[in-house]
């Protein structure tokens, strides 16, 4: 096999302006990759990470049927008491769950005493909320970002605030209705003004868990969801496996769970623009499997017209088909490795360079997010395996052929 | 026992709706360590015929018999084995493989052929390259080194096997005069050392005159045989 490889690399190092522009076609090809793959994967990550850490957590639970509803947040399909402290023991269980809040979701009518509108509420622990979404207070772009809240005050979505006239400091009135269709209403202080983000409660306030309870007159210790944070992201669907079942197994009635859990993606839009971003990835990919296969096979069906005469001699004095058809292979498998060697190589230095560079850019009311592009072992070690693998089966054809040669009409070529 | 011997060999192409007879019901023996000319007009078959003797062509019918095998069906895998152990050959253009140096075009039918263990292959490419007086040439590359040198290392490359016969289709044709005769000798004396028998397929009246035995060809068959000499044993 040494021998092989020998003539192989010999054979490429005679053609050499020609085996150059080929590994630079790869390399080219490997560094698009993996570049796209970096970048991507970083704003993939900073994005899922906005959501999830400012908003969502990475996971929900609620009662059975309460997402269907969730546009008229209804609260008869609030989590009892005795549910709360089912799903609560079972969370303070799992190792990978870092931190858990309960949110009360209410609809109210908002007053500035001279106008009104509608507003949608997020009743909640401050202290759990904050480890539960630790991005939250750097949404809050006005007032005191010591703490979310107190009791008696209400953090303001932007839009709304900027509409009403509202600012910190400012009284304002909630009127919400309850469940058995009283009205009730309240004072609150405004304690912050809060930007948007993308997704369900993205446009949301806030106010006290125990204010929305007082508002609502709940006299139970109800919730209508159950945020929560992992210690790592990845660790998402292990952890739904985990606890998925162990909540459908809860039933009031033999047909119908009580719970219903929801990972992150399953409530955001941009869920859909992280999986285009995996898509495109895999078009990138095809690509460049496209200019590697496109390239090699070009490269090695030359290699062999360009050594008919070579390929008759050999196979004349008694070198077998299978040797010939490795002499081919490994040229084209070097070829490979050698353009992914140095397509990797480049990308780690580009990769590094971009990140050194700290290129900012803006999403949604985000601005100014670093660019922090990281390459992955497992995306390095996966794109060169293709390549390899691709620059290995474009070979196979010309190989092939050189191997089927009849060594009589290869040694009359000229 | 003959080293080749062939029983009313044909052999048959198909060109388009034409069947041509390249050998028509040729029949021969040759004796181990001669040195065989086969002459004749171009298109009598005398490259055809050696094709044959070479398991590089099947015949069409008739029995072939090369170092004591019968190789008349012999599949392509085994005739490149058996070619890698019996016959070297010698090119009209030398065929040296432009990426191996000269010790390397020796040594590739011990290596890539034979698998022979390191030590022992490199002490008999040592030996042919002293045998062909190129021992001072080993690590050039084919370019490096004049016509004559090139089929000197042809010679040496079809002899290191220890093949017991050799055949050389038109070996001086791009030599000039001199050179010409001395790789002549040079496969002469390689036939008395090692006692393999060289088939020639050539039109040059030196080699002719050298051939202890010269078979003329024409349209195909055997027109004449001329025995000048004994072979060496």
């Amino acid at each position: 096999m040494v021998n092989i490889v020998k003539i192989a690399f010999r054979n490429l190092r005679r053609y050499q302006r020609r085996t150059l522009l080929t590994s630079m076609l790869i390399t080219l090809g490997v560094v698009a990759v993996l570049l796209f793959l970096a970048v991507s994967g970083s704003f993939k990550n900073m994005m899922i990470g906005q959501i999830t850490d400012s908003m969502l957590g990475h996971l929900q639970i609620h009662q059975r049927g309460y997402m269907a509803a969730i546009d008229t947040l209804p609260l008869d399909r609030n989590l009892d008491a005795q549910q709360v402290a089912l799903v609560e023991n079972l969370l303070s269980e799992h190792e990978a769950v870092e931190a858990f809040s309960t949110r009360i979701k209410l609809g109210a009518l908002f007053s500035n005493y001279t106008e009104t509108t509608n507003i949608r509420l997020n009743g909640v622990e401050p202290d759990r909320e904050l480890r539960t979404v630790p991005l939250l207070l750097d949404r809050v772009v006005q007032g005191d970002k010591q703490g979310l809240l107190e009791r008696g005050e209400i953090v303001v979505p932007e839009l709304l605030a900027r509409g009403m006239n509202v600012g910190v400091g400012d009284g304002v009135v909630l009127v919400a209705t309850n469940r058995d269709g009283s009205v009730n209403g309240q004072s609150f202080v405004v304690r912050g003004i809060v930007e948007g983000v993308t997704g369900p409660g993205g446009r949301d306030g806030f106010i006290h868990i125990e204010d929305a309870r007082s508002l609502l007159r709940l006299e139970d210790r109800e919730v209508s969801e159950i945020a929560v944070r992992l210690k790592d992201r990845q660790q998402l669907e292990q952890v739904m496996a985990a606890i998925g079942p162990a909540l459908e197994a809860i039933r009031v009635h033999p047909d119908r769970p009580v719970f219903e859990v929801h990972a992150w993606e399953r409530l955001t839009p941009f869920a859909n623009i992280a999986r285009m971003i995996d898509l495109m990835t895999v078009f990138i990919k095809v690509m460049l499997v496209a200019i590697v296969l496109v390239s090699i096979m070009n490269v090695m069906v030359m290699a062999v017209y360009e050594r008919i005469n070579e390929i008759g001699t050999i196979a004349a004095i008694g070198t077998g088909p299978g040797k010939i058809h490795s002499l081919f292979l490994v040229e084209g498998l070097l070829l490979g490795v050698f353009g992914t060697v140095l397509g990797v190589l480049l990308s780690l230095v580009s990769v590094l360079g971009i990140g050194a560079a700290r290129i900012s850019f803006d999403f949604g009311q985000q601005k100014g997010l670093i660019l922090d592009p990281i390459l992955y072992p497992g995306d390095i070690i996966t794109t060169a395996l293709i390549v390899v693998a691709i620059a290995v089966l474009g070979s196979l054809h010309p190989a092939w052929k050189a191997a089927k040669m009849d060594p009589i009409t290869a040694l009359r070529h000229v | 026992m003959a080293i080749v011997e062939a029983e009313g060999l044909w052999k048959k192409f198909i060109a388009g709706d034409i069947e041509v007879e390249a050998i028509r019901g040729i029949g021969f023996s040759i004796v181990p360590a001669s040195f065989v000319s086969f002459i004749g007009p171009s298109g009598s078959g005398k490259s055809t015929l050696l094709n044959m003797i070479g398991c590089l062509d099947p015949p069409t019918s008739g029995r072939l018999l090369v170092a004591g095998q019968d190789v008349t069906r012999l599949g392509t895998r085994d005739a490149a084995a058996f070619r890698g152990t019996h016959i070297g050959f010698i090119f009209q253009d030398f065929n040296l493989l432009p990426v191996l140096t000269v010790f390397e075009n020796i040594e590739y039918p011990l290596l890539m052929v034979q698998n022979w263990p390191v030590a022992e292959r490199r002490a008999r490419v040592e030996k042919m390259l002293a045998a062909v007086g190129m021992s001072d040439q080993g690590h050039k590359f084919p370019h490096q080194i004049s016509g004559g040198q090139k089929q000197r290392v042809a010679v040496a490359r079809a002899l290191v096997t220890r093949a017991e016969l050799v055949l050389a289709d038109e070996p001086t044709a791009n030599l000039d005069r001199d050179t010409a005769q001395r790789i002549i000798t040079l496969m002469k004396t390689m036939r008395d050392e090692f006692g393999t028998t060289f088939i020639f397929s050539t039109h040059d009246s030196k080699i002719v005159s050298n051939a202890e035995v010269v078979f003329t060809l024409e349209d195909g068959r055997l027109a004449a045989s001329h025995h000048s000499g004994e072979a060496h044993a």
